[in-house]
C-alpha cells in the first residue's frame, strides 16, 4: 500500500502525474519538467517534501551520541543552525546523507524517504550499544509520520513569503533554521534546499497541511507547482549527491567528493577508523561531466583509451546549461577536471568533458 | 485529456502511424509526449536502413530519460524528419503533423491488422 502525503488530494487536484517514489505517491510532475526546472532558477517554485523522514533525538547524550553516528561535527552548531551530514557503516560506507538540527532540547536529522526505517533502527541499534561502559543516554524517535514539508525554492522565495510570516524572514541565515508563524500555523522555517537556489523549507505538524497549502496559495496564486523530476534535474545541475544514484553503502564519503563533511579529526565516529584508511588510497572519484553530444543516463559505462574506467551514477539534460550532463565514479587519475572520457551511448563513444564541482552555481549560471 | 485521432494506426507503445499507400508515417502520440515531457533530442536511424517490426528505429530523449521508438512495421526508410532532428520540441508541440519521426516503405501489409485503432488505443489508456 503506498503512502500519500498530506497534499495527495493537492497534486491530483493540480493536474500532477502520480508516480511511486520511496513507497510514496508523489507527483513527479506538473506542467513539465523543463518550465518547472526554469521557474526555481529564475522565480520560484514549490515542492511537496513531505516524505522524507525526521528522526528526533533528545536527551543528555543527545549532541555525543549524534556526534557519534555522523560524519560532520554537530558540536560545532548553534541552536537552530543546520548542517548537512552523512551517516556511514563501519566499513566506511553510507547508510544516508541528511540534514542535522540543532534545538535547545533535542537534534532532529532530516533523511531521504526511502531511507527512513532503515535509519531509525540503525539509529536505535546504535543507541543500544554502551561507549566506555555507559548507556547512551539518548531517546530515538521517528516523528516522519506526523510531519509535513513544503519546500518554496527560487531566487524570489524570500520576497514573496516574506508578507506571510511573523518574523523577518530575511534574517534567517543559509543553513539556520527560526519558530515561526505561517498564518497563525507554528512552523519551523528553515533556509535550506535542494536545488542549488537561495530558499525555505516549512516543517510544521501534519494537521495543519491543508491550511497552510490554501495560506500559500492564496497569497502566491501564482506559485508553481513542482514535481520530484524538476528536484531531480534542480539537485543534480547543483551537483548534490542523491542517495541510491551518487552514494550508497558502496561508497565511501571522500570518493563522494564529501570530504568537506568528514570530520576526521573528531576523536570518534562510526567508519572514521575505515574512512581514514579509505583516504590513504583513493581509486575512484564521483566527477561531473558535460557533453556536447548525447545524453548520458544512469548506469551507462565510462571509457578512456578504451579502458573502461567508469560507471555514470546520475546523467540527463541540463534545461539550465542546455546540454547533457552527468555524475559518475571515474577512475583515478582520469577523474581530473579538464580531461576528457568516453561514454557509451547505444554502442558508440561520445566525448565528455571533465568540470570541477557543479555544474550550476547560482547567480552564475543562465 | 491527450488527444488520439481516428485517422491513424497505433501500437501498444504509443507509436501513431499513418498510411499512405505504401509508406508509413510514424510518430510519438500525443499521450507519449505528455509522459516523455520536454524532448531535447530525437536521433533516427539511417535512411536506407531496413528494419523489421518491433525494432527499435529512433530514440527520443526527454530531459529526464530516453525512450526508444519501434518499428510499428517492417520495411525501408525512406526519409526521416530533419526538422524534428534540429527541433526536437516539435514532437512535444505538433505531435501528430511537424513533429513525425520518419516513413517507411511497406513491406508486408498483412502486419497492419496488428496495429490498433483509434478506439483501441484510447481504451487502452482508459484502463
Amino acid at each position: 500500500m503506498l503512502k500519500k502525503t498530506p497534499f495527495y488530494e493537492k497534486h491530483i487536484e493540480m493536474g500532477g502525474r502520480m508516480v511511486e517514489f520511496a513507497g510514496f505517491c508523489m507527483p513527479i510532475q506538473y506542467k513539465g519538467v523543463v518550465k518547472e526546472v526554469l521557474s526555481v532558477r529564475e522565480c520560484f517554485g514549490l515542492f511537496d517534501v513531505s516524505h522524507m523522514g525526521e528522526i528526533k533525538l533528545a536527551g543528555k547524550d543527545a549532541e555525543n551520541f549524534v556526534s557519534y553516528i555522523t560524519i560532520n561535527n554537530p558540536k560545532a552548531l548553534e541552536e537552530f543552525q543546520v548542517q548537512y551530514s552523512a551517516m556511514c557503516y563501519k566499513d566506511g560506507g553510507i547508510v544516508d546523507d541528511l540534514l542535522v538540527y540543532k534545538f535547545p532540547d533535542h537534534f532532529l536529522l532530516v533523511v531521504n524517504a526511502a531511507n527512513t526505517e532503515k535509519d531509525y533502527e540503525w539509529i536505535v541499534e546504535n543507541a543500544k550499544c554502551k561507549m566506555q561502559n555507559v548507556k547512551w543516554d539518548v531517546v530515538v524517535e521517528n516523528i516522519s509520520e506526523k510531519i509535513a514539508q513544503l519546500a518554496i525554492q527560487g531566487p524570489k522565495a524570500e520576497e514573496v513569503l516574506k508578507p506571510m510570516f511573523d518574523i523577518d524572514i530575511s534574517r534567517v541565515a543559509y543553513y539556520h533554521s527560526a519558530m515561526a508563524k505561517f498564518s497563525g500555523i507554528d512552523v519551523l522555517l528553515s533556509r535550506t534546499g535542494y536545488t542549488g537556489e537561495d530558499g525555505f523549507e516549512l516543517y510544521f505538524d501534519a494537521k495543519h497541511a491543508l491550511n497552510v497549502w490554501d495560506a500559500l496559495f492564496k497569497e502566491v496564486p501564482e506559485l508553481e507547482s513542482c514535481g520530484l523530476a524538476a528536484r531531480d534535474i534542480l539537485r543534480f545541475e547543483a551537483r548534490y549527491c542523491l542517495y541510491g544514484n551518487d552514494i550508497d553503502g558502496t561508497t565511501n564519503p571522500i570518493e563522494a567528493g564529501l570530504s568537506w563533511i568528514t570530520k576526521l579529526d573528531k576523536e570518534t565516529f562510526i567508519g572514521k577508523e575505515a574512512i581514514l584508511k579509505a583516504k590513504e588510497n583513493i581509486k575512484r572519484r564521483l566527477t561531473s561531466f558535460v557533453m556536447e553530444r548525447g545524453i548520458p543516463r544512469k548506469g551507462y559505462e565510462i571509457y578512456k583509451d578504451s579502458n573502461r574506467v567508469g560507471t555514470v551514477t546520475s546523467g540527463g539534460y541540463s534545461p539550465t546549461l542546455k546540454k547533457g550532463i552527468g555524475l559518475g565514479y571515474i577512475d583515478v587519475p582520469h577523474h581530473k577536471s579538464g580531461g576528457t572520457v568516453d561514454i557509451v551511448i547505444k554502442d558508440r563513444l561520445e566525448p565528455a568533458t571533465i568540470i570541477k564541482g557543479a555544474f550550476y552555481k547560482r547567480g552564475r549560471g543562465e | 485529456m491527450a488527444e488520439v485521432r481516428d485517422e491513424l494506426k497505433y501500437t501498444e507503445s504509443d507509436e501513431w502511424v499513418r498510411i499512405e499507400g505504401d509508406i508509413a508515417v510514424i510518430g510519438i502520440t500525443d499521450y507519449a509526449q505528455e509522459q516523455l515531457s520536454d524532448i531535447v533530442a530525437v536521433e533516427c536511424k539511417e535512411v536506407g536502413d531496413r528494419v523489421k517490426k518491433g525494432e527499435s528505429v529512433a530514440t527520443v530523449e526527454a530531459v529526464k530519460a530516453a525512450s526508444d521508438i519501434y518499428a510499428p512495421l517492417s520495411g525501408e526508410i525512406i526519409e526521416t524528419n530533419e526538422n524534428a532532428v534540429s527541433s526536437p520540441e516539435l514532437l512535444n508541440q505538433s505531435p501528430y503533423n511537424e513533429g513525425w519521426i520518419l516513413k517507411l516503405r511497406i513491406e508486408n501489409k498483412n502486419e497492419l491488422s496488428s496495429l490498433m485503432d483509434a478506439e483501441g488505443y484510447k481504451k487502452k489508456h482508459e484502463s
